[in-house]
């Protein structure tokens, strides 16, 4: 029935298509695979619960596992606030159609600029004022996190129903009164989304923070850690593997890595399923 | 009262106007920081030199800063990131878009998310441990390290947008377009890349143009892998520098012109990046209104 020069088609785009996705498939599970088998036999007690020490020659990375968590949270406390609002303006507030339209190229640009060039221009903007401190990283991640926070919260909001506004308004409230009662609780779901994925790249950033918070092993409080230099875990992977030459830390925190990224990819698919079931009722 | 309460929403309207003006101010000062500290080193070595000469040697007694090695290393780089990730990453798309039985589509998509969120040193320590050793071996040549291991990895780094998007892409095409070509006799696969794939092509041209972004914009996988040495690209195996990683592995010991001229790199690469943006948003907005 099929002329054999359609049959070649057909099997060739067929083939390609079953390869590539095979290559796909067959790409990630190696490397999920290989960085675990290497990794995980060097994570030990003595590797995330100690902090290195040129004397004994010990080589621990607790000082990176927190210096993650200050920066983690350090940017998120900032971005919120920032990208809500942000995002509440476009929504909620923004009359004039050119001006939103400035503003979500604006984020797009954001969003398109290479980690090294926020490194550089976190180094000039922050680094400079503050000293290379995890603060001055913080804020260089606060930039790049903006647009995803202000993104995924306008799409939720995008989703309140104008009606709940009217609903409000024809009841008397005004306009902050109906953003703080009914339009903020509705975009919780996108706010949620948005912090998922940034703290997935701020976990992941390596060049942006290597020149703004640099790369010291120190074991510091919140506070003190904010105000002095630090590595976070990528940054710490870097150095050993490419300046040191320890490649069985920088495999075990590649693994500490993978599973962070596995753990986030399942919170940000429950969180979307949870609120999908929660609206479709 | 009335005019109490204008007073406090103004007030708030005020606030909000200010947070939403953020993204724009964050865009001007980043352009501004670069172009104030790019412009010195371009105006002493001057624009032609700077751009097309074809020696760098920052640290030398007579100190040259040329940085068409990096650019051409960049270009060569994505543009074989592109050659080796497009196919592939269209291809999967296709299969996941319209052939995958609903289970493997959820599985794949599953993996292509967590191939996303691998962070880029991680990328960079298996290409150093797995590829160029084994680009070392299949070519027996002395060091694997160089631009066909940074191509390799780039490739692999860019794949997940690319799949991304194009799905996205292919499955906004209306399904009607389809059974119209199936009602006329084709074959589905037939379908799929005759009348789907057209359809869906800006969409997939925006998934290519992001990934050129992503390519050109690596910088610590790279840094790991490409050798780090400023040759010329002239061959696959030669030890290469990007424009980013030109960046960074000056950076930090870096002083005077030679610190200037690192800044000017980056505004020629946020040059690219912008240029990049462009074409994104164009290709964007062709997907939008068919």
């Amino acid at each position: 029935m099929i002329s054999n020069r359609r049959r070649l088609f057909l099997w060739t785009v067929r083939g390609g298509m079953y390869l590539a996705a095979a290559l796909t498939g067959i790409l990630t599970l190696f490397l999920v695979g290989y960085v675990m088998a290497k990794g995980i036999p060097n994570i030990t007690w003595q590797l995330i619960s100690t902090k290195p020490s040129y004397l004994s020659g010990n080589i621990g990375i607790l000082p990176d596992i927190l210096n993650t968590l200050y920066v983690v949270i350090a940017s998120l406390a900032i971005v919120l606030p920032l990208g809500v609002g942000a995002a509440v303006y476009l929504t909620e507030y923004a009359s004039s159609k050119r001006l939103v339209g400035v503003i979500e190229y604006a984020a797009e640009a954001l969003s398109g600029i290479p980690s090294i060039i926020y490194g550089l221009v976190g180094m000039l903007m922050f680094s400079n004022n503050f000293g290379t401190c995890l603060l001055s990283g913080a804020l260089t991640l606060v930039i790049m996190n903006l647009p995803t926070i202000m993104r995924n919260t306008q799409e939720s909001l995008k989703t309140v129903p104008q009606a709940y506004r009217e609903g409000a308004f024809g009841l008397g409230a005004g306009k902050w009164r109906v953003v703080r009662t009914v339009v903020l609780p509705g975009c919780i779901d996108g706010v949620l989304t948005g912090c998922i994925l940034s703290v997935g790249r701020i976990l992941g950033e390596s060049a942006a923070l290597l020149f703004t918070a640099g790369f010291a092993h120190a074991l510091n409080g919140f506070w003190d850690g904010l105000s002095s230099a630090g590595a976070t875990l990528t940054v710490a992977l870097y150095v050993y593997a490419k300046e040191q030459g320890e490649f069985g830390v920088a495999f075990a925190i590649a693994a500490i890595l993978m599973v962070l990224s596995l753990l986030i990819n399942l919170a940000a698919v429950l969180v979307t399923k949870y609120f999908q079931r929660r609206n479709a009722v | 009262m009335k005019s109490k309460t204008n007073l406090f929403e103004t007030i708030v309207h005020g606030i909000f106007l200010v947070l939403g003006l953020i993204t724009v101010g964050c865009v001007l000062l980043i352009t501004i920081y670069l172009i104030i500290s790019g412009i010195p080193a371009i105006r002493e070595i001057g624009l032609l030199d700077f751009l097309f000469g074809d020696t760098w040697a920052s640290t030398a007694a007579q100190p040259q800063y040329g940085i068409l090695p990096f650019i051409l290393t960049s270009i060569y780089g994505t543009a074989g990131a592109i050659l080796l990730g497009v196919p592939v990453g269209f291809l999967t798309a296709m299969y996941l878009a319209k052939m995958a039985p609903k289970r493997a589509k959820s599985v794949m998509e599953q993996a292509v998310s967590l191939l996303a969120g691998i962070p880029s040193v991680v990328y960079g320590l298996v290409g150093m441990m797995v590829l160029v050793p084994g680009i070392r071996s299949l070519f027996h040549i002395p060091d694997g390290a160089g631009l066909l291991a940074a191509i390799v990895v780039l490739a692999v780094m860019i794949l997940p947008s690319i799949i991304k998007m194009s799905i996205t892409a292919l499955e906004a095409v209306p399904k009607e377009y389809e059974d119209a070509s199936l009602a006329l006799g084709a074959t589905p696969e037939e379908t799929y890349f005759r009348v789907s794939a057209p359809a869906a092509k800006s969409g997939i041209a925006a998934a290519v143009v992001l990934g050129v972004g992503r390519a050109i914009g690596e910088a610590m996988a790279v840094m790991m892998v490409a050798g780090n040495a400023a040759n010329m690209p002239d061959s696959l195996f030669q030890s290469v520098r990007f424009l980013t990683t030109a960046v960074a592995s000056e950076m930090s010991y870096s002083s005077g012109l030679q610190r200037q001229a690192l800044f000017s790199i980056a505004l020629v690469l946020f040059l690219f990046i912008m240029l990049i943006n462009a074409a994104l948003n164009f290709f964007l907005k062709g997907e939008k209104k068919p």
